[in-house]
């Protein structure tokens, strides 16, 4: 019988499923059945960073054979340890069902296959606490390559030729990028990490972080020795504990095994790389904010240009990058620019890795195609869950957009979302089926943004500030026809007018919404309703059949208003009191309750 | 609230380059240490990194992981991404307005919990989303609220 090695998924979203308790759960059943001999316990299970299907954790891979167990309970272990383990039977009542059939091999899960794995090529599968693991699977032999044996423009162009575009949103050329901050004359360069993922909903750059952290401090070095910095700054948010603990330690461990330090790889090239947590504030994702963060003041953007590639980092020559895009540096170097350039499409090659959630029957990280459609992704998710119709997707979180049903086919690469009013943003893709309301949605962001706002420019402080006034205006129900105008007007003034990137496109979730679903926004100024009863101010009052109440009183006794009042033949509902809750309609035995009705 | 010396803050500063640079993460550990920056605190680490005390100031009044408020003794709170919004994360809060008897940012009266609201923690498939310390439970029901405090 083969040895076996147990993976265990130690991902943020695992650990909040109680991944934990499996773990330990695991340990004592190996040590229970005495297996220690075959399986010595510390080297049979692995803890791995996020293996992307998060909405079936727990889950566990069992190698070399590939099961995988997902949605685990404490009370499975035994089992599996028993049979699988020991007997080396797949215990089929625990495998994941993908459209009726049991799936045994993670690799065919439906939402593994439709997938392209460059970015999350090592989460999921090695332990991210331990540097050994990495190098065991050909880690820092691209940075050892790019040290030795390659000159500093041969890497920029290698870059350059990947046709490699930024990951943070807005898609710049990295190769370029580089370029500007190596031609610059000066004896201090700095290389840092932008890994402030603010976006909500957004979780791809967390679990790289968390599932793979040597790959970002070996991009940086290569990015460093590339323009001829020694000094590199990953900018991580408190929000991400784990991430940082792994961080930390990858830091710590690639300095002590001579990975970071002086004289790498005996040349005469040093880099060193020092951690920054933030401290909660949104707008640090934007490149200028996040370098005054490092510099020890408030994190407000600068005026660009010079930009941070000629005047970054205490006013030094600085290359800013994305997480991600970090994470494609050293498979380029390894593997070549053509292979690079190969995948995806034409003017946005590689991949992409977006955080799949909402309304979808499997929710995680999907690292797709450039070029995958947006039908394709919700397909790899398993469509859209409860058998509901897909309404829209929003990409790009507070600072993209909305596209609804009839754009499905559109393929997702950097052009074709600007051209559809969106852009690809960090990576953030929320699912929304047909029973949400649009204008809510573009309230939720621009609350965000609003609330993010740094407060040094006008059209952003007040801009979303009175835009947001206006649709909490729309939705409860006190719209006014020449609001909608007064919506479009003002977004357009702080797009053009606003310092940064925050404001410049906190207008987007309301444009877009505008643009594809105004017959929402017209339903709730002119005809006062939500069309899918989300916005609890416009629901008409509920009310009761007379004909149908048997007066059991049970409706009064729920109503938290004391709206209900009793009469001789039925119960009634005073409709200035009700607050639309429901809760009457629900206990109603004889479903006499409904919304509306007989006003 | 623990008491506390001025002096004792001189490893945690002493850890660090004095540079402004440093300030954001001595204020990070200090903060850890004491739950909050008093004013006194935060002159003094002015006064040793070389910065002026506005800047502490102002930096601390900026990002939004900073208090001058004391905090207790854990910190609780619910995610409020868009996952989580959509799944119920508004009545998780009331519940644990309710339950500990605080506003948001308002500290319990034993000063056990701090209650706040979180932005996205990137765990959108387990939402909604608690989060104690550094400690996350996915998939909350307000039922559930009880033990997890409980736990503490």
């Amino acid at each position: 019988m083969a040895r076996k090695e147990i993976l265990i998924c130690s991902g943020t979203g695992c650990l909040s499923a109680g991944a934990e308790e499996i773990e330990d759960k695991l340990m004592d059943e190996l040590w229970k059945h005495e297996l220690e001999d075959k399986y010595p316990v510390a080297r049979a299970i692995k803890r791995t960073g996020c293996m992307g299907p998060c909405n079936l954790g727990p889950m566990i891979i069992i190698r070399p054979d590939d099961t995988f167990y997902g949605n685990l309970e404490p009370s499975d272990v035994e089992t599996i340890v028993e049979e699988h383990l020991l007997h080396d039977r797949i215990v089929r009542s625990l495998l994941i069902e993908d459209d009726g059939h049991k799936v045994e091999e993670f690799q065919k899960l439906d939402f593994i296959k439709g997938q392209k794995k460059v970015v999350m090529r090592n989460s999921g599968d090695i332990d991210p606490s331990s540097l050994d693991d990495y190098l065991e699977n050909e880690g820092y032999m691209a940075a050892r390559k790019a040290v030795t044996l390659m000159d500093r423009d041969e890497i920029i162009e290698e870059i350059k030729d990947s046709g490699l575009r930024g990951r943070g949103g807005a898609g710049f050329p990295t190769g370029l990028k580089w370029e500007f901050t190596a031609r610059e004359d000066e004896d201090e360069k700095y290389v840092v990490c932008n890994g402030d993922e603010g976006d909500p909903g957004a979780f791809m750059d967390r679990s790289v972080l968390e599932g793979d952290p040597h790959s970002i401090i070996e991009g940086m070095m290569i990015a460093g020795y590339a323009v001829g910095a020694d000094q590199g700054y990953i900018y991580v948010r408190a929000e991400y504990p784990l991430a940082i603990r792994n961080l930390q330690k990858g830091i710590r461990d690639a300095e002590s095994e001579g990975y970071l330090g002086e004289n790498l790889f005996n040349t005469d090239f040093d880099f060193n790389v020092e951690l920054r947590v933030g401290a909660g504030a949104f707008v640090c994702g934007e490149e200028t904010a996040l370098l005054s963060s490092i510099e020890g003041k408030q994190g407000r953007p600068k005026y660009r240009p010079p930009y941070p590639a000629q005047s970054g980092l205490w006013d030094q020559p600085t290359v800013i990058n994305n997480v991600e895009t970090f994470a494609n540096i050293p498979i380029i170097i390894e593997k070549g620019s053509e292979w690079f350039d190969d995948i995806g499409t034409e003017g946005s090659s590689g991949t992409k890795v977006f955080a799949v959630a909402g309304d979808v029957e499997n929710t995680g990280l999907v690292e797709a195609e450039m070029g995958t459609t947006i039908e394709e992704m919700i397909k790899i998710a398993g469509g859209v869950a409860g058998g509901k119709d897909f309404k829209a997707v929003q990409i790009g979180g507070p600072a993209g957009g909305t596209i609804p049903e009839e754009h499905i086919d559109l393929p997702i690469d950097y052009d074709s979302l600007e051209e559809a009013g969106t852009i690809m943003g960090s990576g953030g893709f929320i699912v929304l089926d047909e029973d949400t309301c649009m204008v809510d949605v573009a309230k939720f962001f621009l609350d965000f943004t609003q609330e993010e706002s740094c407060g040094k420019c006008p059209p952003c402080r007040l801009g979303t500030k009175r835009m947001l006034g206006i649709l909490e205006k729309i939705t409860e129900g006190e719209g006014e026809p020449e609001d909608l105008e007064k919506l479009e007007e003002l977004a357009e003034t702080v797009q053009n007018t606003s310092f940064c990137g925050l404001g410049q496109a906190s207008p987007n979730p309301v444009l877009s919404t505008l643009r594809f679903f105004r017959d929402e926004y017209e339903a709730h100024v002119y005809e006062k309703e939500c069309p899918t009863g989300t916005c609890k101010a416009l629901i008409a009052a509920f009310s009761i059949d007379e004909s149908l109440c048997v007066t059991c009183g049970k409706c009064e006794q729920v109503c938290p208003v004391d709206a209900i009042s009793s009469g001789e033949e039925s119960y009634t509902i005073d409709s200035d009191t009700c607050i639309s809750c429901g809760e009457c309609a629900k206990v109603c035995p004889v479903d006499a309750i409904s919304e509306g009705g007989n006003e | 609230m623990e008491k506390y010396h001025l002096r004792d803050m001189l490893p945690i500063i002493d850890q660090y380059e004095k540079e402004p640079g440093s300030l954001i993460p001595i204020l990070h550990e200090v903060q850890k240490k004491l739950g909050y920056l008093p004013k006194e605190v935060q002159e003094f680490i002015a006064e040793e990194l070389g910065v002026p005390y506005s800047q502490v100031y102002s930096v601390v009044t900026f990002y939004s992981f900073f208090t001058m408020e004391p905090r207790g003794d854990h910190t609780i709170s619910v995610c409020t991404g868009t996952a989580c919004h959509v799944k119920g994360a508004g009545e998780l809060t009331e519940e644990l307005k309710d339950k500990l008897n605080v506003e948001e940012g308002g500290t319990s009266d034993d000063r056990k919990f701090t209650f706040n609201t979180k932005r996205c923690v990137g765990a959108c498939s387990k939402a909604p989303i608690v989060m104690v310390d550094d400690d996350v439970y996915g998939k909350v029901q307000t039922e559930e609220i009880e033990d997890i405090l409980n736990k503490y």
